[in-house]
């Protein structure tokens, strides 16, 4: 079990309430694209990936961003359950989605970067290092169901 | 690989720093240890608490190796061949292409907080795939 103190879910509580979930989980499935390209592989469905601009202005991409992190949300809301909350999300990405789950943890740093550049100096060291531990264990739990 | 549009950018990122290198390296590397505790067992030896004059002179060393690789961004191998030597022989760090991520991961950090949208996703690109090629080189005479 996972222990947050409670500057940790401070710090993750007062970010949280001022992200746009739509806005930065767009934002953030757009730059794994981009960075990542590799990741496209489990979008071939979505369309014209073929450029930066043409990702960040794919509705599709868009779409599934704000599921995304509408999902992470939900792990925020349960940070004490979160291999259970996640139980269902977890056999789905790996029986049917078949990610491998290191594009959890690639996901995850790149949403820490959108956070920076949104939030620049009020993304202190110590709110970094509590999303970092944050993502890692959504990504942990993710990946719990895998076999 | 970098291509031509990569090292353009990533030339240009490192000139909007102007001057700002030695606290972009102390505070990417203040970020490392609150992020990743363990990468402090490289440095016992150092004063680790906030603004120490040894975590700045490491940010310093730091980032001026990184300045120099962007300077030679054809020919990195020759450039870092020194650094590789030491990182391989001496220093033994984790093999760099999981520390560097580390490290690549607070350098981002923070340049996206002072570059904010500036940081677009095409620089990010860049910037990851450079410091990728870096960790890279490094690595490259561990074994």
């Amino acid at each position: 079990m996972v222990h947050w103190s409670a500057e940790e879910k401070q710090l993750i509580a007062s970010v949280w309430g001022k992200v746009n979930v739509e806005e930065c989980g767009a934002e953030a499935l757009a730059r794994l694209l981009i960075v990542y390209p590799w990741t496209q592989r489990f979008f071939d469905n979505f369309g014209n990936l073929s450029s930066p601009t043409a990702i960040i202005g794919n509705p599709k991409v868009r779409a599934h961003g704000k599921k995304v992190l509408t999902s992470f949300g939900e792990a925020i809301k349960n940070l004490e359950n979160l291999k259970v909350t996640y139980s269902k999300l977890s056999e789905l990405h790996c029986d049917k989605l078949h990610v491998d789950p290191e594009n959890f943890r690639l996901l995850g740093d790149i949403l820490i970067i959108v956070l920076a550049a949104h939030f620049t100096k009020d993304f202190t060291p110590a709110c970094q290092a509590t999303w970092q531990k944050l993502v890692g264990v959504v990504a942990h739990a993710l990946a719990h169901k895998y076999h | 690989m970098l291509t031509a549009e990569d090292k353009k950018l990533i030339q240009q990122v490192w000139g909007k720093l102007g001057g700002s290198e030695e606290d972009i390296g102390a505070e990417t590397l203040w970020r490392m240890f609150n992020a990743y505790p363990p990468t402090k067992t490289y440095f016992p030896h150092f004063d680790l608490s906030q603004c120490s004059d040894q975590i700045r002179g490491h940010g310093k060393k730091v980032v001026a190796a990184l300045g120099t690789a962007i300077k030679n961004l054809d020919n990195l191998s020759q450039a870092l061949s020194e650094l590789s030597n030491l990182h391989a022989y001496n220093l033994r760090v984790d093999p760099p292409r999981f520390s560097l991520q580390l490290l690549s991961q607070c350098l981002q950090v923070a340049l996206a907080v002072r570059l904010g949208k500036e940081y677009t996703p095409e620089v990010h690109s860049a910037v990851d795939k450079f410091m990728s090629a870096v960790a890279a080189v490094l690595a490259e005479k561990y074994r």
